[in-house]
């Protein structure tokens, strides 16, 4: 049991009388890649959100490396090891990468409160590092972000998230605004946390992509999950028919 | 100078193609403005900068230069603290009134008991607050400022009313607090050391009579803290967390950042800011009026819109500020340099300051373009 990362039971959310996701039993254990699909308003996102504490949940329980955790807010939930690329990115446009990067986590010369002095240089040299190790190209860190493209504003949230990434990466929809060869970029990132044996939830619409990176997929369908299928035993005709309910009807007790 | 070329990737870090810094922009400006100004004097036979006059011996006009440092000086103060509310993604409409309110209520802890001799005839309260050490009338200020931006920033941060309506509810109640003060009555006749406090020569002091030259203290006062609050924005995890909240509210608030609370930081310190010019105003003046400070919220945010501070959030700095605060006083005095009526005065500042928006607005849709 020791291996197992993260662990829900029974959570579930309301807003107001709409049940956006109920009954959620879901495992990952180390070294795991699972895609969460399904379709729009399925649940997915709903269900990182109460995870990574973006939201409170109504119901259920959270495990984290086997200990009951109640995050009261993202910070806390980052703190703890888990990183997320958040559907809408989470970046400043007015601020430069290493800004980005550190955002909320400032390295520090000297503590002073809310007037810290900021460790510019540490910081920008440990973005070079992060950026090499993720294989991101960015041409000039020190400008805003906001005038760079789509594709590379997204390496930057997601060389962020595997910069840090200690105990748990979740993307939500990393590539959904993405150009092929910046989709390319996105899944060699996902391949080297594979690698690094970092663990990660993927929450993704391309099957292509999620048959090419997880090894475990988990369908959701009216914010229930209805599947939970390993690569080998299934394929896409057989994912799209729980996505669309074909399938599954009744399988709440996954 | 010699900031080594990164390689990344294959692509080449290139100090030289970073993007220019859009205060020299602004500072071009400045610089033109002062030259036009220059020419339309000339042809009526004066000049803006330069003295003219024979029986007078300096290179500049030095009385009009004083009314521009003293102008850019004490509204400049408060633009400090409107840039950095802005730059949140805020605004503050309450800093004129503000000025207002805490002028009334300083200058009637800085009172003097004997004017030539007879009781002071503006008297606020007993004896005991009269000639008290200077020190009082300045916390007293400060603790007004304070107070004012904290229910800003507390009305902003938890009650989720919109920056703009909030602050224009304080904007009404405290020009209201300073009508009520002394039921509309000036208040006047300050110690001498609480007038001196504008009127004084603080560089002069310090360096025994090197630098001194008459009415110094706004002006040395207003850049003491224009160096201090860039810094702040530049050095500090305040002005990083500032210019993330002014441009992505829902991305600083997942990356941890407590948003409420900075904000109420943010408003309280523009609060403060607007005690401290409150504090020069009536210092300077000698006396404190209800109708103090009036559309001074205005002027110091068209000097922060003029110096490159974007309404939208997350852009501008101090340093753009402080050239916005030159122009702004540069073009007042201009046009009454050459002779332009008060009216058209107001019609032309309303102007700037729907032209500099408009100006900043072409410039973020041209961004989205390109």
């Amino acid at each position: 049991m020791s291996d197992i990362i993260l662990e829900t039971r029974g959570l579930t959310k309301r807003y107001g009388g709409v049940h956006a996701l109920e009954d959620a039993n879901f495992i990952l254990r180390a070294g795991e890649h699972v895609a969460v699909v399904g379709d729009n308003g399925a649940g997915k996102s709903t269900f990182v959100r109460q995870i990574t504490a973006v939201e409170q949940k109504s119901a259920g329980q959270v495990f984290f490396e086997g200990r009951e955790v109640n995050f009261e807010d993202p910070l806390q939930a980052r703190e703890a090891g888990i990183e997320t690329v958040f559907q809408t990115l989470a970046l400043a446009d007015d601020l430069d990468v290493p800004s980005n990067l550190f955002l909320g986590r400032e390295l520090y010369k000297f503590r002073l409160g809310p007037f810290s002095i900021l460790d510019r240089k540490t910081m920008r040299d440990r973005t070079m590092d992060a950026l090499k190790t993720t294989a991101v190209k960015i041409p000039n860190v020190d400008n805003p972000i906001r005038n760079m493209s789509g594709g590379q504003r997204q390496c930057v949230a997601i060389a962020r998230t595997a910069a840090f990434a200690s105990k748990l990466v979740i993307m939500d929809e990393p590539t959904a605004a993405l150009g092929v060869q910046e989709t390319g970029q996105v899944e060699n990132i996902i391949r080297g946390l594979k690698e690094r044996g970092v663990p990660m939830i993927l929450i993704s619409h391309n099957l292509r992509q999620v048959f090419d990176l997880v090894d475990r997929i988990v369908v959701f369908r009216r914010g229930r999950i209805v599947a939970s299928l390993n690569k080998d035993e299934t394929d896409g005709n057989d994912i799209v028919s729980y996505i669309t309910g074909v399938k599954g009807l009744g399988a709440e007790a996954a | 100078m010699a900031e080594p070329t990164h390689g990344l990737g294959g692509l080449k870090y290139d100090p030289a193609k970073r993007t220019r810094a859009p205060e020299w922009n602004v500072f071009a400006a400045l610089v033109l403005i002062v030259l036009i100004f220059e020419v339309l004097n000339r042809l009526n036979g004066g000049s803006f900068l330069f003295n003219m006059r024979d029986n007078v011996d300096a290179l500049f006009n030095q009385q009009r230069l004083d009314i521009m440092i003293l102008q850019v000086a004490i509204i400049g103060v408060i633009a400090l603290g409107v840039t950095q509310v802005i730059i949140i993604g805020g605004i503050d409409l309450s800093s004129g009134s503000v000025v207002g309110a805490t002028a009334m209520i300083v200058m009637s802890f800085a009172q003097t008991a004997l004017v030539n001799g007879n009781p002071n005839p503006k008297a606020i309260f007993g004896d005991w607050a009269m000639d008290l050490p200077v020190i009082v009338p300045i916390v007293v200020g400060l603790a007004c400022g304070l107070f004012a931006g904290l229910l800003n920033g507390l009305l902003i941060a938890y009650t989720r009313i919109p920056p703009f309506i909030a602050t224009l509810g304080v904007m009404v109640s405290a020009r209201g607090a300073a009508r009520w003060w002394s039921n509309g009555q000036p208040v006047s006749f300050p110690t001498e050391s609480y007038g001196k406090l504008a009127n004084g020569d603080l560089l002069g002091t310090l360096t025994f009579g090197t630098l001194s030259w008459e009415g110094q203290n706004p002006a040395v006062i207003f850049v003491v803290l224009a160096v201090l609050f860039h810094c702040i924005m530049v050095y500090t995890v305040y002005g990083k967390r500032s210019y993330a909240i002014g441009s992505n509210e829902a991305a600083a608030r997942m990356s941890g950042i407590n948003v409420d609370r900075h904000k109420v930081l943010v408003y309280t310190i523009a609060g403060l800011l607007a005690a401290v010019a409150a504090i020069l105003l009536t210092s300077k003046n000698l006396t404190a009026q209800a109708g103090m400070g009036v559309m001074y919220e205005l002027d110091a945010i068209a000097m922060a819109v003029i110096g490159g501070v974007s309404l939208a959030g997350g852009r501008g700095s101090i340093l753009g500020t402080v050239l916005g605060a030159a122009i702004f006083s540069v073009i007042i005095s201009g046009f009454t340099s050459v002779k332009l009526d008060a009216y058209y005065q107001e019609m032309v500042k309303g102007a700037i300051i729907v032209g500099a928006v408009a100006l900043d607005q072409w410039r973020q849709r041209s961004r989205l373009r390109g």
